[in-house]
């Protein structure tokens, strides 16, 4: 049984089709690259995926029951969406970072949060900082710890590096690639091509609200 | 009121001279208003005369059923009026109208328990005027911005519903943000009084003769009722319509 599956799903806003017809079965323990031009669709599938948009046609299935048999809420906790330009909200860091324990009605666990700013080369301190002072590159390690607290099935990242430099890039391949490695189910959309086959056992190509082709590299 | 100078009709004639400066600048600027101010000044005086027998006529009616009818009318009005700003708010006239008639009854009660006005035509009517027409006015700033906030922070709402939240956690800072919005103008405008203006109720009492330490009395009372009843209506008609901004789904609707 799939972890995830579209069965012709199709969604159109305004009268403009962006996706078409589109069946991918997604396995548990994958990793799939999605490449395609721009305006191709790409993000609409992730937005799809984390159930934050519905088809228009078709339907999402998720271990094997329809997304809408499932309460949207836990459905999103399992289903993790990194955006391509991270929305940190609140003044501080802690505020982000306590979000996902206060909406489970969960005291903050130190120790996972100590946990993922290790992984991501970052130190506590960073928890009273204020969001407007930080890079790019902080704001997205710090958007990626947030949806990592609880760990999610699947972790929807939409372009996650384009704007990172080397060093934070690398970061944060490391810190996926491991977490893949303990079964968490990637979906990552990138434009570098090095990256899109380095990691992947999957290659997904979108183009115009189609799928391409779909290639198994590993 | 002892001394009250009741003006007569020649003095208002006299006055309505007023208008022709009005006219005057407008015909020597070029500013084409002519055509509106006339019917501007035309329907203000038709309006307040009919208001004014209606008035005097239902001041007569001591029935408090009779009352409460026109009040619940007002409150329509005014309802109605609010919902024309929050087109995107499905069932925003129910909402508007529970809303305003809530933060009404509340104040209303209070201000007649507390013995400051009596349940008499001539005190609930004009009072209730500016509690309803204020509440009205914040509700209008309400649903403007949670319209466009909703609409310019998608992000960081949809941010909050990916980590799994309700649409209430996902939407508090809208929320927030809009009944601020609705009930800043009173805030800033008690901040003010005495100072920047002297209020139109404050006014009309010195005018009709009232010492101006019993005409602040009123406008304190006023100043409280107008800051109670815009919360209480902002904060009912914010907190109910946030939900039709999502679908059953909890999914952010597009609003354009």
């Amino acid at each position: 049984m799939s972890l995830l599956e579209f069965q012709n799903v199709s969604f159109a806003n305004d009268d403009k089709t962006i996706l078409k017809n589109l069946s991918v079965s997604i396995d548990q323990g994958d990793f799939i690259s999605i490449v395609g031009p721009s305006g191709s669709g790409k993000s609409t599938f992730l937005k799809l995926c984390s159930h934050l948009i519905s088809p228009t046609n078709g339907k999402i299935n998720f271990k094997g029951n329809n997304f809408i048999d499932y309460s949207p809420t836990e459905l999103r906790k399992s289903i993790a969406y990194c955006f391509q330009t991270p929305y940190l909200f609140g003044d501080t860091v802690m505020e982000n970072i306590n979000f996902p324990f206060s909406i489970r009605n969960v005291k903050l666990d130190q120790k996972r949060v100590s946990e993922l700013f290790f992984l991501f080369h970052m130190t506590i301190d960073y928890l009273n900082k204020d969001t407007k002072n930080l890079s790019g590159g902080e704001k997205q390690r710090i958007a990626l710890i947030r949806s990592l607290l609880f760990k999610p099935e699947i972790l929807l990242l939409d372009e996650i590096t384009s704007a990172l430099d080397v060093d934070n890039t690398k970061i944060v391949e490391n810190v996926i690639t491991s977490l893949n490695k303990e079964g968490i189910t990637v979906l990552w959309i990138t434009h570098n091509l090095e990256q899109s086959r380095k990691y992947a056992n999957k290659l997904l190509a979108i183009e115009a609200g189609e799928i391409k082709s779909l290639e198994v590299l590993k | 009121m002892n001394g009250s100078n009741a003006i007569n009709i020649t003095s208002l004639l006299i006055s309505s001279s007023l208008v022709l400066v009005t006219l005057f600048f407008s015909y020597w600027h070029k500013l084409k208003l002519e055509k509106d101010i006339i019917i501007g000044v035309v329907r203000a005086v038709i309006q307040l005369v009919i208001v004014g027998y209606i008035l005097e006529y239902i001041f007569g009616f001591k029935n408090p059923v009779f009352t409460t009818l026109l009040l619940l009318f007002m409150i329509f009005n005014a309802a109605y009026n609010a919902a024309k700003r929050g087109k995107a708010i499905k069932k925003g006239l129910a909402i508007s109208f529970l809303s305003i008639t809530v933060g009404t009854i509340v104040t209303l009660t209070i201000l007649v328990l507390s013995k400051t006005i009596h349940y008499e035509p001539y005190q609930i009517i004009p009072v209730s005027g500016m509690i309803i027409g204020n509440a009205m006015v914040a509700l209008g700033l309400c649903y403007k911005q949670i319209t466009s906030d909703f609409k310019n922070k998608r992000d960081e709402v949809e941010t909050k519903l990916s980590l799994g939240a309700d649409i209430l956690p996902s939407s508090i800072e809208i929320i927030r943000d809009s009944i601020k919005t609705g009930m800043l103008p009173t805030i800033d405008s008690a901040k003010t009084l005495g100072i920047v203006s002297l209020p139109g109720m404050m006014t009309g009492l010195i005018l009709a003769g009232s010492s101006p330490i019993e005409a602040i009395k009123y406008q304190i009372m006023v100043t409280f009722m107008l800051l109670s009843t815009t919360s209480i209506s902002s904060f009912i008609a914010c907190y109910l319509s946030y939900r039709s901004f999502f679908n059953s789904r909890k999914q952010l609707i597009f609003t354009k």
